[in-house]
């Protein structure tokens, strides 16, 4: 009854959100407030309706009601309840309805939190948001219903794929979604923004925090999907370019450039037909990631539930989307005149920088995720695009882009004269240094470790000459950086969060050590400094899977750090092996171990690495999210609403 | 979805968590460090995206021995490589080749970069012109009485 009340209550949802598309619409243009008045109504009530849905599936799941088909086969009653409620996002269905659940839960925000923006903006806003809703209902509706019932329901499910039993990614769908769905009230603010025909400093000032929540989401959900595929897939890599992770990433580069953009946008009232469109492309990208992930047209480790008929919907509304939005950026874009001017030594211009290699380093991910898809399609060739081609044509432009950052960000706006950049010339010489340094210590291996610990140093050491600066000379300095605004904490943060992130990677690309053997029981293996032992190796049982549990004893000098309690798991549900790394983590370096089959001699196969900064990749991701939060809580996105108002008292 | 169950079994099936097993390596630490750097470039027929060193499939522990007989053989690495391509076509190149039609793949984005940025070049200069140009020749005419004024 409750699943018929909640499909009965997403049919309901569907037409408010048709409504609540269409009126407002027309009230906006025709400044009839009694019709643009119901936008927030609408916005809000679907939020209500999508959540009882929701609420009901999470019941359906943890109740485990096996006459609904995906409770069927994504559930069973042996799961823990963390990977009940994980379940339910597990899938196709369920996961699309968390989608739809958080767009109109953003719908909702915004009908709140934008009750001073001007009325037709609002209205506006709120209804692109409510057709982006009305379309993806109809997709849940038509092709994906979660709320389907099986004419015989079994006494038990199919489980849930043992992969996602794990509570990295039991969370890292819902960031994800936060991220990708964040993107559409950007979306709809540039829509509306081109239907109002105006684009000024307010309005960037309006949409920062939205493109900034996004991010942030983007950035968690993006981080802790790599840390999952570090300890989840058993040879400790980090990234591996899959079509589903460029999925994710694409909408981040363009999220990233919007960030930057629409600072230009509120502040100097320049970029603004570029941040419209940057605001248009980040969607854009969302939905295709979305088209990626679920029309299989792309084969990938980690995409599920794939058909063409959902791919081909979910086609025709980025076709929609996305293809009518630059339709009507195309004829509207003129009318976003730019005010300022600025030289080509100077804030703007060094923002423009960031933003073209965000974007070509984006449009590089994008050619070689659907590269194979193009050659097989016009060349009928069958080929691969893998991580050598990403390394090689996506790093330039983000090495590129690590060299300008601490100097872009020390610039003064519109007109900078070369001395600016004088603080920065020791810094420099230091990070050149440190280059020297570890090329030194290293000779004849490869420049990537160097080169990145110089970068990353460049720009974590740029950020502290950037905040020196911001205070300074004199008495009371303390005091000053106390006094700095949050926004310009934010900045910093960030950017330091990204030279930790860049420090990871090149530590641990450059700096790994791996060892391979079979190892007897009592054995001791010694790498890089440490000494493992392999203590026991042992079957047992969890709730719902048999493992093999390993012990292994991790020692430095003699002395015994840790035991290291690696995994092979059996789900005979799914009937699905999984592994569970070993890892030690300390602050300079992880020691990870595998331990696989028993051989013909009796011995185990084990794998060991040590991998110098591994935690400095997800520190750094935490570190950048931590640095937009901070950003976001700045005074004068608070108090941005009140201060219109006081100008337009002023203008009277 | 069956299919991609299955094929995700076979990949992750028997020797979990370590593709390269003890008894394939080579003992000649160059040759099996040059063997790993090929593997990585080698993608699995079987999996999703995954190279021949990282992947647990049959077909993947084939290839990685095969690689390493080419090895001891005394064969180059881009011989090993296009032994390997000649017999299961470009689709196990995980670095496409810079050549013919790739190039379109490869020069994506330093082209893009060079038109943004002759791009930017002609508007800076159509800016500056403008900018220059804004006054009439009126205009100065008043501005040269105020100043004299």
């Amino acid at each position: 009854m409750l699943n018929e009340l909640a499909h009965f209550g997403l049919n309901i949802s569907l037409v408010l959100a048709v409504l609540g598309s269409i009126v407002p619409l027309i009230g906006a243009s025709l400044r009839r407030t009694d019709m643009m008045q119901i936008a927030p109504v609408f916005a809000i009530l679907q939020f209500g309706l999508v959540g009882f849905a929701f609420a009901a599936l999470i019941i359906a799941f943890v109740g485990s009601d096996f006459s609904l088909r995906v409770v069927v086969l994504n559930s069973h009653t042996l799961k823990p309840m963390l990977y009940k409620v994980a379940g339910v996002w597990g899938n196709h269905e369920g996961s699309l309805l968390l989608w739809v659940l958080i767009l109109t839960m953003f719908a909702a925000c915004a009908a709140w939190f934008g009750r001073n923006l001007p009325h037709t903006l609002y209205a506006r806003v709120l209804a692109v948001q409510s057709a982006i809703t009305a379309a993806f209902l109809l997709f849940v509706l038509l092709t994906s219903n979660p709320f389907e019932r099986v004419s015989l329901p079994p006494f038990n499910g199919q489980g849930l794929n043992p992969l996602l039993q794990d509570p990295g990614l039991a969370f890292h769908p819902p960031f994800l979604y936060l991220g990708y769905v964040g993107l559409s009230v950007t979306y709809s603010f540039a829509i509306a923004a081109l239907l109002e025909g105006k684009v000024d400093a307010s309005w960037g000032r309006w949409v920062r925090p939205w493109t900034l929540a996004a991010w942030i989401f983007l950035t968690i959900g993006i981080g802790m999907g790599s840390w999952w595929a570090y300890y989840e897939l058993g040879w400790g890599g980090f990234w591996f370019w899959d079509p589903v992770e460029n999925a994710s990433f694409m909408p981040w580069l363009i999220s990233t450039a919007l960030l930057h953009s629409a600072i230009v946008v509120e502040k100097r009232e320049s970029l603004k037909a570029w941040t419209i469109l940057l605001a248009i492309l980040a969607f854009g990208f969302s939905l295709i990631g979305t088209f990626i992930v679920r029309s299989g047209v792309l084969t990938s480790v980690h995409a599920f539930a794939s058909d063409p008929m959902r791919g081909a919907f979910i086609l025709y509304i980025l076709a929609f989307f996305f293809g009518g939005a630059l339709l009507l950026f195309a004829v509207r874009a003129k009318v976003m005149e730019s005010r300022g001017v600025f030289a080509v030594l100077s804030r703007e211009s060094a923002l423009v920088a960031n933003n073209l290699l965000l974007a070509i380093s984006c449009f590089v991910v994008f050619v070689g995720t659907v590269w194979p898809l193009i050659a097989e399609l016009i060349m009928d060739r069958k080929l691969s695009v893998g991580p050598p081609f990403f390394d090689l044509a996506f790093t330039p432009f983000i090495v590129a882009l690590a060299v300008i950052l601490p100097i872009g960000s020390t610039l003064p706006w519109k007109r900078a004269k070369s001395r600016h950049l004088t603080g920065l010339w020791p810094v420099a010489l230091l990070c050149l240094g440190l280059v020297g340094l570890a090329w030194a210590m290293q000779t004849g291996r490869s420049l990537l470790g160097p080169v990145g610990l110089g970068l990353a140093a460049w720009l974590v050491v740029g950020v502290v000459v950037e905040l020196y600066q911001r205070v300074g000379r004199g008495a009371g300095k303390i005091m000053r950086l106390f006094r700095l605004r949050l926004a310009d904490w934010g900045k910093a943060t960030a950017h330091a969060g990204l030279g930790i992130t860049i420090f990871g990677v090149a530590g641990l690309t450059a700096w790994q050590v791996e060892d391979i053997r079979v190892m007897q029981l009592g054995e001791t293996v010694e790498l890089a400094g440490y000494s493992l032992t392999l203590n026991s190796v042992e079957n047992t049982k969890g709730p719902n899977y048999l493992t093999t549990l390993s012990t292994l004893e991790l020692r430095r000098n003699g002395v015994l750090l840790t035991e290291l309690k690696p995994e092979r798991r059996y789900y005979p549900v799914a009937e699905m092996p999984t592994i569970e790394a070993g890892i030690d983590s300390a602050f300079f370096r992880d020691v990870y171990v595998v331990v696989g089959d028993q051989q013909d001699n009796g011995g185990f196969a084990v794998r060991t690495f040590v991998k110098p900064l591994a935690n400095w990749i997800w520190s750094g991701a935490i570190i950048m999210a931590l640095g937009g939060l901070i950003s976001m809580f700045d005074r004068r996105y608070r108090v941005a609403a009140s201060r219109r108002i006081n100008v337009k008292k002023a203008a009277i | 979805m069956k299919r991609s169950m299955t094929i995700f079994i076979l990949c992750f099936w028997g020797a979990l968590g370590s593709a390269v097993e003890p008894n394939e390596l080579l003992n000649d630490p160059i040759l099996e460090t040059r063997a790993r750097v090929i593997s990585q470039a080698l993608r699995c027929t079987q999996c999703r995206n995954e190279s021949i060193d990282e992947s647990n499939a049959d077909i993947a522990k084939d290839l990685r021995l095969l690689v390493r007989r080419r090895l001891v053989a005394g064969d180059s690495d881009t011989e090993v490589v296009n032994y390997v391509v000649a017999r299961y076509g470009e689709y196990v190149l995980l670095k496409p080749n810079i050549i013919g039609i790739n190039l379109v793949l490869w020069l994506s984005g330093p082209f893009i970069l060079l038109l943004t940025l002759f791009g930017l070049f002609l508007l800076s200069r159509k800016v500056e012109n403008c900018s220059i140009a804004k006054l009439t020749d009126q205009e100065e005419k008043k501005i040269k009485d105020l100043l004299l004024r």
